[in-house]
């Protein structure tokens, strides 16, 4: 998306104004090419492989979940049957905060956008006969991510694998929920503690799994701009760092397994250059600013697809072909993972079909459009080398105004960060409702009578009962004194401001409830209160 | 004279957690000039109805993403009845899918301001409205 204002100027979302050509001079004003590097090498701007995708395509990992663990069993079959390599899980909103699905809070939203998850049990019905080493599952949780970590390890634990060498992302990244998205539970303290300790006990206990995903990709959601997403995203990723540090871990004990979720709608060429300039700048942080050795330490891994926010209500086909472009624009971005958005997104959770029509967007770049042939088919472009080094300057100065102010965690917990998001997408609103920011089918190509061919996902109410039923049987058959010692043990070691995370696996193992263990920490940590800023 | 200005009550219901669209009305509402009473996430519809007799607001508004709008207003119009607010203008805004429009009109939602629908249209029918 780009501004074109009146006087005939062209400005991307950024901010930054474009010019009608550039050339070797541009380059070499806006810092030259020390910063290109070769793919695969420190920085890293062209990529942290050196064969990328003609080695292994990116992993395709749509986003999906709904109803019951039964109900999303059945669909990550499907799409595991068309060619989908990754598992991407997505949770209803009782799990999401914490609560259990007989909580009277989650009527009406069990299994609504997402699978309801209670107990250990639903895990052990989600994954079966999925085999975890030939398909990596990445976790969307974030508030209550300590405990859906605990239940995955704990499920592939009990089915034989050995959770040293088990690969896997979460989400869990709670800071970016106070700024977008809103399935917070603790307060902003406790709750970066808490993926802290994830941090740790998985840097000890399962190496291999990504225990969080930095999220600049729910902030651009919200109304940030490309380059506030991204510096954003680093200024989160820096704390959970700093956080971490301080434990007496090093740096290169657990950098290697963060990574990162970003948004790709947009202009193309904006884009693009946001995931060079992000790539070179965070290899930068980590080996300048945390000392680190190890090159996979420097690596900005990432998932980069969805786009939702770009997707429009108004005639909704044409989001196909955007979802087609923001394909396109996550293959030229160099991306591990893609997750894309289904063209009915705007409405409602994808129907199988609309949900394997994005696979096969990625399939025909993959197959079809030679996207896996060279790594970075942009570089040395007068124009992508120039607006990579400008969005780099800016996203730098981004984040020393944020130090500036005192760090993204105070300014999180304020509430001027979720002020400045909001005022900015507020602006946008304002920008596409003049036309100054043209959006098909918008604001401009509009039609009066459009027929709207989506297909709404049913709520099913009697699923949401099957599930509280479940949950009912794994309180009866559970061992009580078991699961009520585990939970004391959490509340303990919360109160004692100690590791969590193998409290939490015990109490997941005694079939504890999402509910209850969550339960058991709010009694120590208590819970957020929001602040409403304008 | 003073006029007192038009009080408008916007409210997240249910668990849903992506306020965009109900802050970029807010925003929008507050240069129009009305007083904006904003609630934050996960309000229960007792709390709304609360927050509107207390607040004595002129309209409630409500935005929903996630699909929960019509067990939350079916049970948020018992409450309003029980607390003499049934004359408020009460509106619905967000991922409001056609086909849950008439079900929300049959409880008693004044308008629907699906997505996609501009800021302007909204002002204008809360000035129009509330006269």
């Amino acid at each position: 998306m780009t501004i074109y204002t009146d006087d005939g100027r062209v400005i991307n979302e950024s901010g930054i104004e474009i010019k009608s050509a550039y050339g070797p001079d541009d380059v070499a004003a806006s810092g030259g090419v020390e910063m290109v590097g070769a793919p695969g090498e420190y920085p890293f701007t062209r990529g942290i492989h050196r064969e990328m995708y003609r080695k292994r395509p990116w992993t395709m990992r749509q986003y999906a979940g709904f109803g019951n663990p039964q109900d999303t069993n059945q669909r990550f079959k499907y799409l595991i049957a068309n060619g989908q390599t990754g598992l991407n899980v997505a949770f209803d909103l009782p799990t999401q905060i914490g609560l259990d699905s007989d909580d009277p809070l989650a009527v009406g939203e069990v299994g609504r956008v997402g699978m309801a998850v209670d107990s250990l049990r639903d895990f052990e019905i989600a994954f079966d006969g999925i085999d975890l080493e030939k398909i990596t599952v990445s976790l969307t949780i974030n508030g209550a991510a300590a405990i859906l970590i605990a239940m995955y390890l704990a499920m592939a634990e009990k089915r034989g694998y050995d959770v040293k060498t088990l690969r896997g992302t979460a989400q869990n990244d709670i800071l970016k929920e106070f700024i977008g998205r809103g399935t917070w539970i603790f307060p902003v303290e406790p709750s970066v503690k808490l993926v802290c300790d994830t941090i740790e006990y998985c840097a000890e206990h399962a190496p291999k799994y990504s225990p969080v995903s930095v999220c600049g990709y729910h902030i651009r959601e919200s109304g940030a701009t490309p380059t506030q997403e991204m510096a954003y995203a680093f200024c989160i990723a820096k704390a959970y760092a700093d956080e971490t540090l301080k434990r007496g871990l090093a740096i290169d004990e657990f950098a290697g397994r963060l990574s990162y979720n970003f948004n790709i709608f947009g202009n193309l060429f904006e884009q693009v250059a946001k995931f060079r300039a992000g790539r070179g700048l965070w290899a930068k942080i980590v080996k300048e600013h945390y000392g680190a050795q190890q090159p996979s330490s420097m690596w900005l891994r990432m998932i980069a697809g969805g786009g939702g926010g770009g997707l429009t209500f108004e005639q909704p086909e044409v989001n196909i072909v955007r979802g087609a472009y923001y394909a396109l624009i996550s293959s030229l971005s160099g991306t591990q993972t893609m997750a894309l958005c289904s063209y009915d997104e705007a409405y409602t959770i994808p129907t199988e079909y609309s949900a394997r029509l994005s696979l096969r967007t990625m399939q025909l770049l993959i197959k079809e459009m030679g996207l896996c042939d060279t790594v970075d088919p942009l570089a040395g472009s007068y124009y992508m080398e120039t607006l990579t080094n400008q969005m780099r300057d800016e996203m730098e100065t981004i984040m020393a105004e944020v130090d500036k102010a005192g760090g993204i965690v105070k300014l999180v917990a304020s509430g001027e960060i979720q002020a400045k998001v909001s005022a900015q997408a507020y602006r946008m609103h304002q920008d596409i409702e003049s036309g100054r920011f043209p959006k098909v089918g918008v604001n401009c190509y509009q039609m009066e009578e459009e027929e709207r061919s989506v297909e709404f996902h049913p709520y099913n109410e009697a699923d949401a009962q099957l599930q509280v039923d479940s949950l009912n049987r794994v309180r009866q058959e559970r061992d009580e004194a078991q699961a009520q010692q585990a939970l004391a043990q959490v509340r303990g070691d919360a109160e004692a401001g100690r590791n969590v995370m193998p409290a939490i696996v015990a109490a997941v193992k005694a079939y504890a409830t999402v509910g209850e263990i969550t339960q058991a920490m709010v009694a120590v940590y208590g819970r957020y209160r929001e602040p409403i800023r304008f | 004279m003073n006029q007192r200005r038009i009080r408008v009550l916007i409210a997240k219901p249910g668990l849903d957690g992506h306020d965009q669209g109900a802050k970029v009305v807010v925003r929008a509402l507050m240069d129009a000039g009305f007083e904006v009473i904003y609630t934050g996430l996960r309000q229960t519809p007792e709390a709304v109805a609360r927050v509107a007799m207390e607040e004595d607001v002129d309209v409630i508004g409500l935005s929903s993403m996630a699909g929960s709008h019509l067990p939350f207003c079916q049970r948020l119009k018992v409450l309003l009845d029980e607390h003499g607010l049934g004359d408020k203008v009460w509106l619905v805004g967000g991922n409001v899918p056609p086909q849950d429009h008439a079900a929300l009109q049959a409880i008693g939602v004044d308008a629907i301001f699906a997505q996609g629908s501009k800021l302007r249209e909204i002002v204008d029918y809360i000035n129009e409205k509330v006269q």
